[in-house]
């Protein structure tokens, strides 16, 4: 989360200072909804940065596992070694509370880095669509129309088995989150690229466009430095909405086996694990990542949200 | 009209076009057919033949062709897992999904409209606003983990209803059917109920929406000032006038639904086409993740014209539009 919105912010400092004095940051102040999301999100980001500093064990160091705290509940010491694990443990004796961090980590890095690829690729695409129209819009355009008749979990599974395909096995595993990062990003550009595209067909006609253009600055200078600052608040909104999706699209791929790997579990696929306890009684397992991702998905949600109506200027 | 439906349809048989070309790059570009079907035991000669057998060394256009060809006769070749034809591992696994979708959207439906009529008319009611804040719960619920949480409830906690499979079913000539069994309907409840939640609170929010929207314009006003009940103006005035965009969404959630059946057929290891290309891409066979592709896009194609043309059938203003144009 804090990832876009940094990146995103990155116009000139007097449109940043202006947008913290505007009615927004009020806003945000007034919001409880707002405040406990972005803190939920704050406190995650943070868990999932410092992970290793924070988990009381390398769940990826097979050194540190011991087969017998396996089955572990949580809070509870274990039967055979006496250890006490917050979270309990995994069949392997693996630490829950240390795999969620860690799989919090690659379930935030696959979603973010998604949405900044679908935001750039969306954008870019966006900006030449309207700025320079003719057959590159209808092009572009036509293109997104198709991908929107698929549902994008579909789009992301599809090229994540073609990827799965052209990657010879022995990558396979070691490639998968770069690949769930593509394949994400690609069923995701189309929302930026329309967004982008309808706001700056509007910006393409106003007066400060011709003025720069009149004193000869090139088309990709005016479209990137005069246009794009111009459009960015809507590409804030989606970029948030986008990222909750992205999280949960993440997930589902991983639960379904068609994500991350368990060699590099993320929460999905830690639930996809945790799933086989269900009926042994070993809830735990499942109980916590499927907590810590809800709580990631919807806090994201509703920041989205409020984000939207905030940046309305429909609704002030 | 007739222009509209015509060019209509020039873009969907281009879409289709466009689809088929991805999937026939699948089959020539992701792995080695070859390589697929000969064994390690394979000689310069054999792989020729085989290579002159599946056409593979003639033109670009012309294996295109010749796929297309296949797949509009419903041969998509021969599974590289299971080693059947794709068309007949489709044709058993089918009924599955279809009564799946089937039962899920007509819940989806039904109770989405009931609920969503509901919560506009009692927009202050205490049962409205508790049904409109499990809606938003249900909407950023992820689908799998509804799945697992109504079998951790139904089959773990209460053990009344099976979580896994399709139960007994019976075969009505080449369509196995889940209906006519009491283990079959049983196991259909859990995922139709998964399946169906996000697209009930979906048309739920937008005919909540539409009707608050609507209670609100004059001729709703003047009804009531007419003196007419209630009933006839919730029901008669208002409800129809929201069909429109309901209409186009539920027709578009239509295809969602197939989409997200691969998620739901995965959690509940529904013997269905969606958990088939789950395994699919698990495995790399091309064959079958080609087939679906092709299969899904004819479906989604179709259902976006036939929506396009429901709507155009439906408002009567769009056609006025057309006209003038």
């Amino acid at each position: 989360m804090t990832d876009t919105m940094e990146t995103t912010k990155s116009a000139p400092k007097s449109r940043l200072a202006k947008f913290w004095d505007s009615d927004f940051a009020w806003s945000f102040r007034h919001s409880p909804v707002a405040v406990i999301a972005s803190l939920v999100v704050v406190v995650l980001v943070l868990a999932a940065i410092f992970a290793p500093l924070i988990a009381p064990y390398n769940p990826f160091d097979p050194a540190t596992l011991n087969l017998m705290n396996g089955f572990t509940p949580p809070g509870t010491p274990n039967a055979f070694t006496q250890e006490t694990f917050l979270l309990g443990t995994d069949d392997q004796g693996r630490d829950v509370f240390s795999t969620i961090l860690y799989g919090l980590r690659i379930s935030l890095f696959v979603g973010v880095s998604a949405v900044l690829l679908a935001l750039i690729i969306g954008v870019i695409l966006g900006l030449i669509a309207a700025y320079f129209g003719g057959w590159i819009e209808t092009l572009i355009m036509r293109i997104a129309d198709v991908q929107l008749t698929f549902p994008a979990i579909l789009v992301a599974m599809l090229i994540f088995g073609i990827a799965k395909g052209i990657t010879p096995p022995e990558y396979r595993d070691e490639m998968a989150i770069y690949v769930l990062i593509i394949a994400i990003a690609l069923s995701d550009w189309v929302q930026f690229a329309r967004v982008v595209r309808g706001a700056a067909l509007v910006e393409k006609n106003k007066e400060y466009v011709q003025a720069a253009r009149l004193i000869g600055r090139g088309s990709f200078p005016i479209m990137f430095r005069h246009i794009l600052p111009n459009v960015l608040s809507p590409v804030l909104v989606i970029a948030t909405i986008s990222l909750a999706l992205a999280i949960i699209a993440e997930a589902t791929l991983s639960f379904l086996g068609v994500g991350a790997p368990p060699t590099q579990p993320s929460l999905g696929t830690l639930i996809r694990i945790g799933q086989g306890f269900l009926f042994s009684g070993e809830w735990w397992i499942l109980f916590f990542p499927a907590c810590t991702l809800l709580a990631l998905a919807l806090s994201v949600n509703l920041l989205g949200d409020w984000l939207r109506d905030a940046l309305n200027p429909k609704l002030r | 009209m007739f222009a509209y439906i015509v060019r209509r349809m020039f873009q969907s048989v281009i879409v289709l076009l466009v689809v088929g070309l991805v999937a026939f790059s699948m089959f020539r570009f992701v792995g080695d057919p070859i390589d697929n079907m000969l064994g390690q035991e394979r000689t310069q000669a054999d792989i020729d033949r085989l290579r002159t057998e599946l056409g593979l060394d003639q033109p670009f256009v012309v294996q295109y062709a010749k796929f297309l060809q296949g797949a509009v006769q419903g041969n998509f070749g021969v599974s590289y897992r299971q080693g059947r034809p794709v068309s007949t591992i489709l044709i058993e696994r089918a009924p599955a999904t279809l009564e799946l979708a089937f039962v899920s959207g007509f819940l989806a439906i039904t109770l989405g409209i009931a609920l969503g009529v509901f919560t506009a008319i009692r927009r202050q009611g205490i049962a409205a606003n508790v049904i409109m804040t499990v809606s938003l719960i249900g909407v950023s619920l992820p689908t799998f983990l509804i799945g697992i949480l109504l079998i951790y409830i139904f089959s773990v906690e209460l053990d009344l209803l099976p979580s896994f499979g399709r139960g007994e079913t019976v075969m009505i000539g080449s369509w196995s059917t889940g209906f006519l069994t009491a283990s079959g309907l049983k196991a259909l409840i859990l995922p139709a109920i998964t399946l169906g939640l996000y697209q009930m609170t979906l048309i739920m929010r937008l005919v909540r929406s539409e009707m608050l929207e609507v209670l609100r314009a004059d001729y709703v006003r003047f009804a009531r000032a007419r003196g007419l009940s209630e009933r006839v103006i919730n029901f008669r005035h208002a409800l129809k006038n929201t069909l429109v965009p309901v209409i186009t969404i539920t027709g578009l959630q239509l295809g969602s639904i197939i989409a997200f059946a691969i998620i739901t057929e995965t959690v509940f290891q529904w013997p269905g086409v969606g958990l088939l290309f789950i395994n699919a891409i698990q495995f790399v066979d091309i064959p079958v993740m080609a087939a679906y592709l092709m299969l899904i896009s004819v479906m989604f194609v179709t259902i976006n014209l036939i929506v396009d043309l429901l709507y155009y059938a439906i408002d009567p203003r769009l056609r006025v539009d057309a006209r003038a144009t």
